[in-house]
């Protein structure tokens, strides 16, 4: 068999990057353990450009299990920004907390490994094995702060429900599988298409594998660990979980359903209402109590991750132009939702040191003591409430289009998500007016880490330069859709 | 001048965001610049706006001048046009007059609670927002700009507010919020309706009653609750008086005297002409509304002893005016309507100017408190809030008195198919409001400025000064105003007639 090397360079690179993370841990002294950071994020560097040679490109390998076409490169450069960042983000943070870092930083980019992956794999079984490679170090490194029992709840949770799922969902591929007689998705495709096997077991079988990318992206009702495995488990991991991880199970979700599955989408679609009302709703009232920072982004992403599932519930069989929307308002959606997460999370990580319990009070005031992040958080958090002219706005508009376009059920989801971003502003702007409006308790200017400060407002760069340029992102989306296969 | 004449609108909605970016960048602890190039941001955008005042042509009848159409979301189908005609010209003069006054108004008197450059850095953010609002010809333009004033107003409010400040900026926030998340779905449901789709306010406006009638009430109530709150009308009005009340001088006088202006004009400029059959249907509603918050409003006017939430809920009658006007949807009511923002904007924003100048000195706006006798010690402050309030109560021969005598004639014979014995009704009840409200504003005028002085001001007589020259720099262009436009109403009417004219064209007759 030919083997496109080209193709998989990415991929290749990140392997070769982990392997010498591995070995150069080995060598170094405790002090200097930091150096494995480094390399980490040369190799990812390295990797991106790799990635960038591919624009444009159309290949297939591994007799058509791995693809690279311009959605795989979105996701793909996507993922390796995202993992710049997370490296960024944890240097200090990690050292400051004496891990273990050589360790962690082989299990974070075997987890992002698994990122780069799952948006090539156009067949079950490489969609199940770089789920899991995301999810497998994501379960160590959750419970890396290992003196602290939350971090072992963290840890122990997120495994406990992610095998779970995941039994579940290789449950639900071995009877598409049986139904279909094939694992590759344009295959199932077409055997869907036609009159094959058992219904009954056919449409078990989607919600079974849809089970497991639910909790993935924490979906409600498989978002219980979320909340908790967030604030158990080290703030770069969280950043991690909230983001590239989510992203991941996006990517795999838009291949199934837009690929595999699109000929049942009657059946699936009213599903996906169902999951994106409950979770938008439940992670926005829940979020409303919260009164620890990272948990509170913790619903929040829950809430988020149901605005991104809107998309879905839209998609009709045999009208193109409503799935073309649909698929882009989601693509969009995650990706403007990775530049504003991921900018919260490094201030909450950027204040670690002044706030490590994370509590919203402690950060009251912090205008005075940190304006620059202050003012970051709240263009990040306005920007998650959808206000303009930030990107936030822009995404969720790319949704409601989609939605109101659509017709029938779509305008009254629309009016469900539009009521659920004004509640999510409730505790959004309850943290901004922490921040900006209450007083500070006192009045010592913080200390941030330089680079994490630095991340934090690239960040707020991207968010207001979207805002007010919308097509910096909105016409990447366009091109790398998956429909038409 | 082509080029001039494409880029005038673009540069003036853009100017203050400069200078709110170079504020921005000023180093910490050089306040004196920071005001310096708040007057000089807003004085440029006001030159300009000048010269669009002369460059304007009169004669045109009602189209678009100044039109700027160019692509800016390709992907998303959404394009940047702007242009300025009849209607949106005296609301956007009165923007630039009112900013650039405000920032006068900072050079002496900077409010405390934070710092004076983030301030006038919100301030020229907020001034992009409002001229953008009322220079938009593409609703996502707009809707944007719609929302761009929300982030800079709620920390005004809640940084550099008095007292209770976060509730009633959290309050402000949410409530526009929730009304303006559904206007935007009822933007992007006109917009597909249109074929093909487009969010272009010029090409939806021909279009527009080819959208049926069921599905136009259903566009329209989203839009209702969007400009209504902003409005805002009775009985979406409470954010109102916390606001007002908690706001920072300066910024309730952008608040009355700009933006609640964006909801009315939101009215005329969108929501009647592109659902010409549903502004029908909804307009003796809003018109019941309206007459509600008149005598509502006054009402409250009377109950109330703080000075300043007094002048708030007297917002909220005028305001209702200026809805009856826009409700009889006659020509003569919509120009009533315009002339009456202006004027609004003019006396309200004069009034909460006092108000603040008679905080800073009293140290309270309790009308229990104050006492009377403003007269005995600081004659000249007291003469211009008497005047304020007596053009406030629409005495005639001063601004106030065109905008609500007009929109109670077009009560008396509103457009064909709207119930005339309804809006007759209506009138009474506003005619009834206009006693109230001249028995509350002259109440007030006698519990501040009548009377004897009490004693503990006479101790304390020496915060007491008379009108300061930082303040009449601020104020005498809006006093002059306020006579001139009583004189010569004219000077308005002129300019909105043809305009407003082509609308009610638009608006039509429907069955």
């Amino acid at each position: 068999m030919n083997i496109d090397f080209h193709a998989i360079l990415p991929e290749l690179i990140m392997t070769g990057t982990i392997l010498v993370v591995l070995l150069f841990d080995a060598f170094l002294s405790e002090r200097r353990k930091q150096v494995t950071m480094v390399v980490g994020l040369l190799g990812s560097v390295a990797a991106l450009i790799a990635t960038l040679t591919l624009i444009g490109e159309h290949r297939s390998t591994f007799g058509g299990m791995f693809v690279v076409d311009p959605f795989s490169v979105l996701f793909d450069v996507f993922f390796l920004v995202s993992a710049i960042v997370v490296l960024g983000l944890s240097l200090r943070y990690m050292q400051d907390g004496r891990y273990y870092q050589g360790e962690y930083y082989v299990l974070l980019l075997s987890a992002f490994l698994g990122c780069l992956v799952m948006p090539s794999s156009r067949d079950l079984i490489m969609l199940f094995i770089s789920l899991e490679l995301v999810s497998a170090p994501g379960f160590l490194i959750a419970a890396f702060r290992k003196t602290d029992p939350k971090s072992n709840e963290a840890g122990l949770k997120y495994f406990l429900i992610g095998v779970l799922s995941s039994a579940v969902m290789l449950y639900g591929m071995s009877l598409i599988f049986g139904v279909t007689g094939t694992t590759r998705l344009d295959g199932i495709a077409t055997a869907l298409a036609g009159k094959a096997g058992d219904l009954n077991i056919t449409l078990a079988a989607i919600v079974l594998v849809v089970a497991g990318f639910a909790f993935k992206v924490s979906s409600v009702p498989f978002h219980f660990w979320a909340p908790d495995t967030y604030e158990g488990a080290p703030m770069p991991v969280a950043a991690f979980l909230s983001v590239p991880s989510k992203a991941a199970g996006f990517a795999g979700l838009l291949q199934l359903m837009f690929i595999a599955f699109l000929p049942k989408a009657d059946f699936w679609a009213p599903i996906f209402a169902v999951l994106s009302i409950l979770t938008m709703t439940l992670g926005n009232l829940v979020a409303l109590r919260q009164r620890q920072m990272v948990r509170l982004l913790a619903y929040s992403s829950v809430a988020q991750a149901g605005y991104m599932l809107l998309p879905f519930a839209l998609v009709t069989v045999g009208d193109a132009g409503v799935n073309h929307a649909a698929f882009s308002s989601a693509v969009l959606y995650i990706l403007v939702y990775g530049v504003m997460s991921l900018g919260a999370f490094a201030v909450v990580i950027g204040l670690a040191r002044e706030a490590p319990g994370a509590l919203i009070e402690d950060y009251s005031g912090m205008i005075h003591r940190a304006p620059v992040l202050a003012v970051a958080m709240t263009a990040f958090l306005v920007s998650l409430g959808g206000v303009p002219p930030t990107a936030g706005f822009w995404a969720k508009f790319g949704i409601f289009s989609a939605a109101i376009d659509r017709g029938g059920l779509g305008p009254w989801l629309a009016a469900i998500m539009v009521i659920n971003s004004v509640i999510s502003l409730g505790y959004y702007l309850m943290v901004a007016r922490t921040m900006v409006l209450s007083p500070a308790a006192d009045e010592r200017r913080a200390r941030v880490p330089g680079l994490v400060g630095a991340l934090a407002l690239l960040g707020v760069l991207v968010v207001i330069a979207v805002g007010i340029y919308p097509d910096l992102f909105a016409r990447f989306p366009q091109g790398a859709t998956l429909l038409g296969h | 001048m082509s080029g001039w004449e494409q880029t005038a609108v673009t540069l003036l909605t853009f100017l203050p965001a400069a200078g709110a970016i170079v504020v921005a960048l000023i180093p910490r602890g050089r306040d004196r610049a920071a005001q310096v190039l708040g007057v000089l941001f807003t004085g440029g955008a006001l030159v300009v706006g000048i010269a669009v005042l002369f460059g304007f042509d009169y004669g045109a009848g009602g189209g678009y001048q100044f039109e700027l159409q160019t692509t800016w979301i390709t992907s998303l189908g959404v394009g940047y046009h702007v242009g300025i005609d009849g209607i949106s010209l005296p609301l956007v003069e009165l923007t630039l007059l009112t900013t650039f006054l405000c920032a006068v108004y900072c050079m002496n008197r900077m409010p405390p609670g934070g710092s004076p450059k983030a301030l006038i850095s919100l301030m020229l953010l907020l001034e992009t927002g409002m001229l953008g609002t009322f220079v938009a010809l593409d609703l996502m333009l707009f809707f944007v700009f719609w929302e761009m004033v929300l982030v800079p107003m709620y920390f005004m409010i809640g940084v550099w507010g008095s007292g209770n400040r976060q509730y009633a900026a959290t309050k402000f926030f949410l409530f526009t919020f929730f009304g303006s998340v559904f206007m935007l779905l009822a933007f992007i449901g006109t917009a597909f309706q249109a074929d093909p789709h487009t969010f272009d306010i010029v090409l939806l406006q021909r279009s527009g009653s080819a959208i049926s009638h069921t599905l136009q009430l259903v566009l329209f109530g989203g839009m209702f609750l969007g400009f209504a709150v902003k409005v805002p009308m009775w009985p979406l009005h409470t954010w109102l008086p916390d606001a007002h009340t908690e706001a920072p001088t300066v910024g309730s006088v952008l608040l009355a005297g700009v933006l609640l202006k964006m909801g009315a004009y939101g009215f005329i400029r969108i929501a009647l002409p592109l659902l010409p059959y549903a502004a029908v249907k909804f307009a003796p509603y809003i018109a019941v509304l309206a007459g509600i918050a008149i005598v509502y409003a006054s009402l409250a006017c009377l109950a109330q002893r703080d000075l300043k939430r007094l002048i708030a809920y007297s917002s909220v009658g005028h305001m209702g005016f200026v809805m009856l006007g826009i409700a009889t949807l006659t020509p003569l009511g919509i120009d009533a309507a315009i002339f009456g923002m202006v004027a609004h904007g003019v006396i309200t924003g004069m009034l909460f100017f006092e108000v603040g100048s008679i905080y800073d000195r009293y140290h309270t706006r309790q009308l229990a408190d104050l006492g009377g006798g403003m007269m005995q010690i600081m004659p000249r402050m007291g003469a211009v809030f008497w005047l304020t309030c007596i053009a406030s109560l629409g005495l005639p021969g001063l601004a106030g008195f065109w905008g609500e005598v007009l929109s109670l004639f077009a009560a008396y014979n509103p457009a064909a198919g709207l119930s005339v014995p309804l809006y007759r009704t209506i009138m009474v009840f506003g005619g009834i409001g206009t006693i109230l409200t001249a028995g509350y504003l002259l109440w007030t005028v006698q519990r501040v400025n009548m009377g004897v002085l009490p004693d503990r001001w006479g101790q304390a007589g020496a915060t007491l000064v008379d009108t300061s020259r930082g303040e009449w720099v601020a104020w005498a262009p809006l006093v002059v105003l306020m006579v001139l436009l009583g004189l010569v109403p004219s000077l308005i009417f002129s300019i909105t007639n043809d305009a407003v004219t082509a609308i009610s064209h638009v608006i039509g007759v429907v069955p």
